[in-house]
């Protein structure tokens, strides 16, 4: 019988120790889809974050580094500076890039470092239980917000791909979702390109990826979708909102 | 044998350059050195100083807190340092900058206008080496291949031109010890 | 040549291939001379936006192989901390340069030692030590740079050179080696790429099993026993006889080293003990140094801390006095001779 579906070559053959609905495995799947698609895994270094998806470094195939909480976009810098012709990405969750990595990540975007970046955001610190994350929706309950994030005092969600777009040295900042099909493929094609501007040297890419945690969101894995699509895609527009590629293709 | 000495005035004046020279010398003729700079906001505008040890042994401390050699470039580190020279030792000071009166009877003592020489030889900037080269004709320390030599080693290829100049300063300097 | 460069062109004769840093005073002529240098030696320079930033920065190159440095000073190291725990945790060998001044805080920018407990015994979080090389001169920078990298790499170890302004900003003559062409190999657990000829490489601090954790720190603790028994050094100075050991490293060393000279002028006897490791701290040689001591003076620009490891070393069995200047003040030779004269009475 013709095989008509199976596991990417790059994604290890281990169970993940991801909670049941949680988009990491999908987008775990996408990354590998496109590193076997692209034949990188034996030139691809993945730096793993601390949270959720530390354990990443255990699920992808190729040559993996663990990086302190909010330092992989320098651990990458490191890596690829002195190995400028490997493929160097990062797998980073929100409270990760976007709170204690923060410099790290902008400073990545304005020295235009050639790496990528995959940015899962699902507005809360899952691997801690479910505080809130710089993300976290405005009236969103978590651990740390009780009575839903009062933006008077907790501060207001931040978007990261509009800010990272900002910076002269980002090649791509796209926004995709997992919520459905067609969104799923949109996140591969945006994983792809991404890939893409490493291999042709155009500097940073980052894809953020708004995902779901039913765990901490309290939600079933299907309804979590819904919250995707209901709550956090109106705050979080999808879309590109830098693609120096798209740009020069235009100029000709 | 040791000699210590402590060079000191304003930023700007040359006097890290004029201990580096000294230290290259020293290098140049086969002794042991070191030389220690003052760092920090005190190199822009306030007071510099460095500490040039040049000896026959391995130098311990490389800070001279005792100096055999002043050299003092202006009045706060004359004022600084003058109790601290060893008695017996040399205080050279540039007059046409330092207005202060030599308080101590058990040192050698001079003062010349340095920057004024300088400045009526066209050579405005060069005050340093006027002391230095005078230092030098007081002690013997050095010869004036030697300085030449550290010079070559000190000043880049495409400033060449200031060698001339310098040694220029430093035999004027020299030449003033009757 | 200033020893903050000597440091930088060490470091580029033995192979180094990155050097990632942020400016602070008083080590950075060492940035500024790898900033000119290190891309015509084929390596890579780079300025990061935080000391947090370019530690890890060397984790990540020194995770693929390569070697790598960062250095700073006190301030910066204390946000180095973490990366250095996380490398010590992922067994990465790297060389961190740390040119001390006063503190706490921002402190002065004066050179001081007040970053021994530092250095020796908690630069980071977890259960782990970093070799410490403790040079007194411009030369000893260049050795205990080329030291540093080999055996950082034959133990897998992150090793700091623990230098001060003093020795930062001197000038003094130095020797090169001839730069390093061969290299030790890494590829056994470097992440450089599999080339799908390998099971993947893991370069990782994380062990949430509590026993396999455990057997992870004991199998390093193994090797940091072996350096223990192999790799310290210190010199001893006219200790044969000394019935007073001064103890002191890098430049305060020098300082004491001045006074102990002048001291036995005038037939004193009096020897200096100056460990060039400071983890692992040169117990036997100390020992040996002090042999027929009645008391040791301990010498420091901070308020005393290595003095507990001279007080463990010796096990108590001898008085142990102590003089040390801190905030960046450095002691002169004459305040040390003074103190020596206090203990001994004079000469006998």
């Amino acid at each position: 019988m013709a095989v008509v579906f199976d596991r990417p070559q790059s994604l290890v053959d281990v169970p993940t120790h991801f909670c049941p609905g949680c988009g990491h495995g999908i987008v775990h799947r996408l990354v590998c889809e496109v590193l076997d698609e692209m034949n990188l895994t034996g030139d691809a270094i993945g730096v793993a974050p601390v949270g959720c998806s530390v354990m990443s470094y255990n699920y992808f195939g190729c040559d993996m580094i663990q990086a302190p909480h909010g330092r992989a976009p320098a651990v990458a810098t490191g890596a690829k500076r002195v190995n400028p012709d490997k493929i160097v990405f990062t797998y980073q969750g929100d409270g990760d890039l976007a709170a204690i990595g923060t410099a790290e990540t902008v400073h990545v975007g304005t020295r235009g470092e050639n790496i990528v970046i995959i940015f899962i955001n699902n507005t809360t610190y899952g691997m801690t239980g479910g505080q809130m994350a710089p993300t976290t929706l405005p009236g969103q309950i978590t651990q740390t917000t009780p009575f839903g994030r009062n933006t008077e005092t907790a501060g207001h969600p931040i978007r990261i791909c509009e800010m990272m777009a900002t910076l002269s040295g980002v090649a791509l900042a796209q926004r995709v979702a997992i919520d459905s099909v067609p969104h799923i493929r949109e996140t591969k094609k945006a994983i792809r390109k991404a890939f893409e501007n490493q291999v042709a040297k155009r500097g940073l890419s980052i894809v953020e990826v708004l995902s779901t945690c039913p765990t901490n969101w309290g939600l079933s894995p299907d309804k979590a979708m819904n919250f995707v699509r209901e709550q956090m895609i109106p705050y979080y527009p999808l879309g590109v909102y830098k693609d120096k590629a798209a740009e020069e293709e235009a100029a000709k | 044998m040791t000699t210590e000495i402590i060079l000191a005035g304003f930023g700007g004046q040359g006097i890290l350059f004029t201990g580096k020279i000294l230290a290259y010398c020293g290098l140049m003729a086969g002794k042991e050195l070191s030389w220690l700079p003052s760092y920090g906001p005190e190199m822009r505008g306030g007071t510099a100083n460095c500490s040039v040890c040049i000896s026959d042994e391995p130098i311990g401390s490389p800070l001279v807190t005792t100096p055999d050699i002043l050299i003092a470039m202006n009045g706060p580190s004359y004022n600084k340092f003058i109790d601290a020279v060893k008695p017996g030792g040399l205080v050279l000071v540039d007059n046409s900058v330092v207005d202060e009166v030599c308080t101590r009877d058990d040192v050698t003592f001079i003062a010349m206008p340095a920057t004024d020489i300088a400045s009526d030889s066209g050579m405005n900037g060069s005050a340093n080496m006027i002391l230095m080269g005078r230092m030098l004709a007081e002690t013997g320390l050095f010869d004036m291949d030697t300085v030449k030599k550290a010079m070559e080693k000190c000043i880049p290829p495409k400033r060449a031109n200031l060698i001339e100049v310098n040694m220029k300063a430093v035999e004027m300097g020299a030449a003033s010890k009757e | 040549m200033k020893g903050n460069e000597a440091l930088a062109e060490a470091a580029i004769r033995c192979g180094c291939k990155c050097f990632f840093g942020y400016p602070i005073t008083p080590q950075t002529e060492l940035s500024a001379y790898m900033a000119k240098r290190m891309e015509k030696a084929g390596g890579v320079f780079l300025q990061a936006e935080s000391e947090v930033a370019a530690i890890n920065m060397v984790l990540g190159a020194a995770s693929t192989g390569v070697r790598a440095m960062t250095s700073s000073s006190s301030p910066g190291v204390s946000l180095k901390a973490e990366g250095i725990s996380y490398m010590a945790g992922s067994d990465l060998p790297a060389v961190i340069i740390n040119v001390q001044r006063g503190g706490p805080g921002l402190g002065s920018i004066q050179p001081a030692q007040s970053d021994y407990f530092q250095a020796t015994k908690a630069v980071g979080h977890g259960d782990f030590h970093v070799m410490v090389y403790a040079p007194c001169s411009v030369q000893e920078m260049v050795d205990a740079v080329t030291l540093a990298f080999d055996k950082a790499d034959e133990y897998r170890v992150p090793v700091m050179i623990l230098a001060d302004g003093l020795l930062g900003q001197m000038m003094e003559p130095v020797t090169f080696p001839e730069p390093k062409t061969e290299l030790p190999d890494k590829s056994s657990w470097a992440a450089c790429g599999h080339k799908n000829e390998r099971p993947h490489n893991i370069v990782n601090s994380l062990f949430l099993d509590a026993p396999l954790l455990e057997a992870k720190v004991k199998e390093r603790f193994e090797r940091y026993k072996l350096i223990e028994e192999n790799e310290t050094d210190a010199e001893l100075y006219m200790c044969d006889d000394a019935e007073l050991v001064v103890t002191a490293y890098g430049a305060a060393a020098r300082v004491a080293k001045s006074a102990v000279t002048k001291a036995r002028a005038e037939g004193i006897k009096v020897g200096l003990f100056r460990p060039k490791t400071l983890w692992p701290f040169p117990v036997k040689e100390l020992n040996e140094a002090a042999k027929n001591a009645k008391k040791i003076l301990d010498v420091e620009m901070s308020m005393g801390q290595m003095i507990y490891d001279v007080k463990l070393a010796v096990e108590c069995r001898i008085p142990v006095e102590f003089f040390g200047r801190t905030g960046g003040v450095i002691p002169t030779p004459a305040e040390v001779y003074d103190e020596i004269k206090k203990l001994t009475g004079g000469a006998q």
